[in-house]
């Protein structure tokens, strides 16, 4: 059953994730030009860029235990959802300069010192900067696979302060962003717990 | 800093009209079968601003009413299920005529004065709203007002069944706010009772709700079924979760940061995508009214 599904996903080509990535975006655009965002498209502009950016970075997370767990293979894919991952936290940010906080550059600094959820929202974004500039061949071969690999662990930390940067921003405890953030803390606990793929992931000898 | 607007590239007249049909359509769905039947004529008042007000879609479709969820579009799709007639009003405390009020009894017709005041959000946005009501001084001068009274209390309906956000503990509810006595008998404190020629939609605090202009929206309680003078300082509710967040003042006050934002600027709703921001004025721009009932107290720590 297990080769049944990755001999699926072999056939499926990587440009086909790529499109599917852009769905949500192409989706934003529509609401935008239709007006579809409600009486603050600012907010929901920035707000819809931010949760599509950490639902890509959980399903990056998700690729190993899923691998580990049942033997199904995303593992070609990872990297085209990590840089999809990276499209929509480059135009978050953007949104909150230019659309949120309007170009107010001081007030901008100030806050990103002054509070938390900034500061994670920052500490996240920066390293996934890193990760995607080098998420190409060239940078793999340059770096030697294993710095390469060493810096793109960095996405554990990555992760979590994107999590607790949308748990800090609310005002009352939400279900949402304590969803996601427990999804991302068993991901994370999942890679502890489970070091290697399971026995009955291991087809079986002819 | 508030540059073009979405408006600007409209011509003015087309842009109103469209204004004008977005509105009436979105009255059309909160009030089917009474499309703006129910006008109401109130008197203007020289306390009123002249800035543009924001559109009856923007401000009843973008509403923090916790009672009816924490997302904006919550309000305006769940509280249609709350009944606001009959209501009643329950006046305590020390007052010279205590007892049930109706709203009518506490907001006759005849009364209303049209009040246009900028609203501005703790979480730093702003609208102009042209609300309906009376002065909560006449309120208070009908109950008579005890000399010992030194605060006023208001709550808000617990009705779980009909207010769905209430069968979550996301507040201690009933949701409680409070007013120093001169305050509430401050000419600027309204309890409304409409918006536009309307009345008060549910979503923002029907049948009555109080509106104090120059303090964060938080402070005006919506939907009050219960009004209790008292000579301590109430408890409110948002002071109550978060003290170092919410004080029980609540002054519009540019220079006294939200611990996780700032409230230097606001963003203008409706606006438009590249609205920016504009600075945020002490006492949300009702400072020469105001100013002196804070003389001699320190704002941050009085916040």
């Amino acid at each position: 059953m297990i080769r049944g599904i990755n001999n699926a996903l072999r056939r499926i080509p990587v440009w086909a994730v790529w499109l599917a990535g852009a769905v949500p975006f192409a989706v934003l655009l529509w609401d935008i030009f239709t007006g579809g965002l409600g009486v603050d498209p600012v907010q929901e502009v920035e707000h819809r860029l931010g949760q599509t950016a950490l639902y890509f970075l959980i399903g990056g997370l998700a690729v190993t235990p899923l691998l580990r767990l049942t033997g199904v293979s995303l593992m070609r894919f990872r990297r085209a959802i990590g840089v999809i991952c990276f499209a929509y936290a480059l135009p978050h940010v953007l949104a909150w300069v230019v659309l949120d906080m309007g170009l107010l550059w001081g007030q901008m600094a100030r806050d990103i010192l002054k509070r938390p959820y900034l500061l994670f929202g920052m500490g996240s974004f920066l390293i996934l900067i890193a990760l995607a500039v080098t998420s190409n061949n060239l940078s793999l071969r340059r770096m030697g696979g294993q710095a390469w690999r060493r810096l793109h662990k960095l996405v554990y930390v990555a992760a979590p302060l994107a999590a607790m940067h949308w748990l800090w921003a609310i005002k009352v405890n939400e279900i949402a962003p304590i969803f996601w953030a427990a999804v991302i803390a068993l991901l994370l606990a999942s890679r502890l717990v489970i070091r290697r793929p399971m026995s009955w992931t291991r087809p079986a000898r002819s | 800093m508030m540059k073009l607007n979405w408006s600007d590239v409209t011509p003015h007249r087309i842009f109103l009209d469209r204004r004008k049909f977005m509105a009436a359509g979105a009255a059309a769905v909160a009030l089917p079968g009474l499309v703006r039947a129910q006008t109401i004529n109130a008197r203007p008042s020289p306390l009123s601003t002249d800035q543009t007000p924001n559109t009856f879609e923007e401000i009843t479709n973008y509403n923090n009413f916790y009672e009816f969820g924490t997302g904006k579009e919550d309000p305006a799709r769940n509280a249609g299920a709350l009944t606001t007639d009959p209501w009643s009003v329950e006046v305590a405390g020390l007052v010279d005529r205590p007892g049930s009020y109706g709203v009518e009894d506490l907001a006759p017709d005849n009364a209303l004065e049209e009040r246009i005041y900028r609203l501005r959000c703790v979480e730093a946005w702003s609208m102009v709203v042209p609300w309906i009501g009376v002065p909560l001084a006449s309120v208070l001068a009908k109950v008579g007002v005890q000399p010992s009274a030194k605060f006023v209390e208001f709550e808000t309906l617990v009705r779980p069944e009909e207010m769905i956000g209430q069968q979550r503990a996301i507040l201690d509810w009933p949701y409680r706010e409070g007013l120093r006595l001169d305050e509430a008998m401050h000419p600027l404190t309204i309890l409304a009772t409409g918006l536009y020629d309307q009345p008060m939609p549910n979503q923002n605090g029907a049948p009555i709700r109080l509106v104090v202009p120059w303090k964060y929206g938080f402070k005006s309680i919506k939907s009050i079924v219960r009004i209790n003078l008292l000579e301590r300082e109430p408890v409110n509710t948002w002071k109550q979760l978060q003290a170092s967040e919410y004080g029980f003042y609540a002054n519009v006050n540019p220079q006294v940061d939200h611990p996780r934002w700032s409230q230097a600027t606001e963003r203008v709703i409706g606006a438009g995508l590249f609205g920016g921001r504009k600075e945020t004025l002490m006492f949300n721009g009702y400072g020469d009214q105001v100013a002196s009932l804070y003389a001699g107290m320190d704002l941050s720590v009085n916040y």
